[in-house]
């Protein structure tokens, strides 16, 4: 019998992530094969609010590890702590967001342990974990096993809906950070410049306007008004993001965000393989292209050819009528 | 600065949707598609040049620039062509890819880095045929060194690099003192994106990566390029992460088509009902 354990996010402001809890849902999933508990740690310099709300999930326990250096992350001083409880685990997972996909195969090395990432599902096979990976870009799904002692991975954010707090109050116990190696001492956090915006997180937004190279200067000009209508999170191509049009965080793809909204509309984009990994799991898909062969209308369910720059003013003035 | 790259050879990533599932879903199928390198693999390449010379004097090299790959044979065209582009020196170590997981390809390129003992390893983020971006973070951890994933931009200052890296909520920025492990992003061959001591701060590079004109191509057949065992970089090289089975994703059914905005909002409203 082994049991897993869960690494939370904070973000910047020390808040918890909602993404945590694709981490949980994945970790209940793999209960059965594992036949223990799950326990979560939760690290920062102040981790006193998300863990009293992490102890609503059902946790075994919620450890924490509160120190300076750790308000902000960098994995050569989260990964000693994280490798140093999981040994008492036979599972580590976390999200693959930045921050789990920068940590976790850190995490593992340092316990020598196999790594599976970016998992989109998981499940259990005559009492083995076996993790369900997209790989080529996407275009075949491998079913691995883990054969160390101990397993890591990270879950896919869109394949896993977020876990709902399951009421009672798991127990609280305090860690003391592990002392880092070298590697520590020379790494330093210099600045984090954050994309502020009102709109949804991509990875959480359930409408998406995402934008293409055919955009250009007027990327926010012409997708806004839009975007606003649908109430949606803002997506790019990788075309339009190494333009300058859009900013890095936006990228959608194989590469960048994986997101499975319930409507995706995709604006002036191609649909090359690379995008498509990114945003084929959403519900409903939408494609305005002036290109009747552009290889995103064989994905689309409502494909519009028109120039961008006539039918998305439109579409706005169309939605405005319905929602007075 | 002596600069590491690690490289690795995958299918045409392009026609990654032309990839097959062998019968009985052992195996993923790629005869037919061509092998490219790994497009990270080219800009963490591209970024190596850019740190180790003058962009107004590209041809010159101040440092050194060696590049490995741990792959069969045939992945030699794929060490020859980064000669080519620039670097000076190969390694292969000699392996299939049913021989390695990200595991062992870390602790072999540990053995590498110990031997090489390189101010800088650059790698791609992820290769795109497992898509695991898992390979670099380990190897920081076997080589205790500081490291910055996902790097959009690489400034190199005093024996320390200051890296933009694309995460997110945006860009984040760190220092690493060398040595130091820097895995890179698609925005790494942006032409202001790297900076050497050298490179003024005003110098632009072409978008994208550098192509190796005739002559050099010639002239890389001469560059040294060493052939390891894997065996003797790991011992008991073991796999432990097994793949039992592969499948196609279920395909969507796309391809409908509306004819105007008005009957795109209407289906939105009343068939798909998500507006
Ligand atoms: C290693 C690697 C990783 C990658 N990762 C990603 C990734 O994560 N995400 C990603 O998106 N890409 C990624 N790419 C890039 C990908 O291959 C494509 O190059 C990119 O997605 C193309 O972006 P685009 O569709 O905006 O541009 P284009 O392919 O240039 O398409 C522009 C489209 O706009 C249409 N158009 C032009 N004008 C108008 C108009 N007035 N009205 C309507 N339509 C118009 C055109 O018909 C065309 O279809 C990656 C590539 C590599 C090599
Ligand atoms: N067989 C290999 N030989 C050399 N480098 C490799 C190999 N596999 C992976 N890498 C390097 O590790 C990076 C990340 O790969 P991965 O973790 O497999 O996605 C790649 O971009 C390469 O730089």
């Amino acid at each position: 019998m082994a049991d897993a354990l869960v690494v939370a996010e904070l973000a910047e402001d020390g808040k918890l992530k909602k993404s945590t809890l694709s981490a949980i849902a994945f970790a209940k999933q793999a209960l059965p094969a594992l036949g223990g508990s799950f326990s979560i740690l939760v690290l920062g310099s102040n981790t006193a609010q998300p863990a009293a709300e992490l102890a609503s999930y059902g946790a075994a326990k919620v450890y924490t590890c509160d120190d300076p250096s750790l308000a902000h992350y960098t994995a050569e001083h989260y990964a000693p702590t994280v490798a140093e409880l999981a040994k008492k685990f036979g599972l580590v997972v976390a999200t693959a967001t930045s921050i789990g996909k920068d940590l976790m195969p850190r995490v593992a090395a340092r316990i020598d342990a196999a790594f599976a990432s970016d998992c989109s599902a998981v499940s259990a096979e005559g009492g083995k974990v076996v993790y369900k990976r997209p790989m080529f870009a996407g275009n075949a799904y491998g079913y691995c096993q883990l054969a160390t002692p101990i397993q890591v991975a990270t879950a896919r954010q869109s394949e896993f809906e977020p876990a709902a707090p399951s009421g009672g109050s798991s127990p609280l116990e305090k860690l003391a950070k592990v002392a880092p190696g070298a590697a520590a001492s020379r790494v330093e956090f210099v600045s984090l410049e954050a994309v502020k915006s009102e709109r949804p997180e991509l990875t959480e937004a359930s409408v998406i306007v995402s934008g293409g190279r055919a955009l250009k200067e007027k990327f926010f000009e012409v997708l806004e008004p839009l975007a606003d209508a649908l109430g949606a999170a803002l997506g790019a191509s990788r075309a339009a993001v190494d333009a300058g049009y859009a900013p890095g965080d936006f990228q959608v793809g194989q590469t960048g965000k994986v997101v499975a909204p319930s409507l995706y509309v995709a604006i002036g984009i191609s649909g090359a393989i690379q995008h498509i990994a990114g945003m084929k799991g959403s519900k409903v898909i939408v494609a305005i292209n002036k290109d009747p062969e552009a290889p995103i209308f064989q994905l689309a369910d409502y494909g519009l050819v028109a120039d961008l720059f006539q039918a998305v003013p439109a579409l706005v003035a169309e939605l405005k009528k319905r929602k007075p | 600065m002596k600069v590491l790259v690690a490289l690795k050879r995958v299918a045409d990533p392009d026609n990654a949707n032309k990839v097959k599932i062998a019968a009985g879903g052992t195996a993923v199928d790629t005869t037919g598609l061509e092998w490219k390198t790994n497009p990270f693999d080219d800009y963490a390449l591209e970024a190596a040049l850019r740190l180790t010379e003058n962009g107004k004097t590209p041809k010159k090299r101040e440092g050194e620039v060696v590049v490995v790959t741990i792959a069969p044979k045939e992945a030699e065209t794929t060490l020859r062509a980064a000669l080519a582009t620039g670097a000076d020196r190969a390694i292969r170590v000699e392996a299939t890819d049913g021989d390695l997981d990200g595991r062992l390809v870390a602790l072999a390129l540990k053995s590498i880095v110990d031997a090489e003992k390189p101010d800088l390893v650059l790698m791609g983020k992820q290769a795109v045929d497992g898509d695991s971006n898992q390979v670099g973070q380990r190897l920081a951890e076997l080589c205790d060194l500081p490291m910055a994933t996902f790097a959009a931009t690489i400034k190199e200052e005093n024996g320390a690099l200051l890296v933009g890296r694309e995460v997110d909520g945006g860009v984040l920025t760190l220092r690493v003192k060398l040595p130091a492990l820097v895995t890179v992003d698609l925005r790494i061959v942006s032409p202001t994106s790297v900076f050497s001591r050298l490179t003024e701060a005003g110098f632009k590079y072409n978008d994208g990566v550098r192509f190796a004109p005739l002559p050099a191509i010639m002239a890389a057949k001469k560059k040294p390029l060493d052939v390891k065992s894997l065996g003797d970089l790991v011992s008991g090289a073991q796999l432990s992460t097994h793949y039992t089975k592969f499948e196609r994703p279920p395909q969507r059914s796309g391809g409908g088509k509306v004819k105007d905005v008005s009957e795109l909002v209407e289906k939105l409203a009343n068939v798909s009902k998500v507006i």
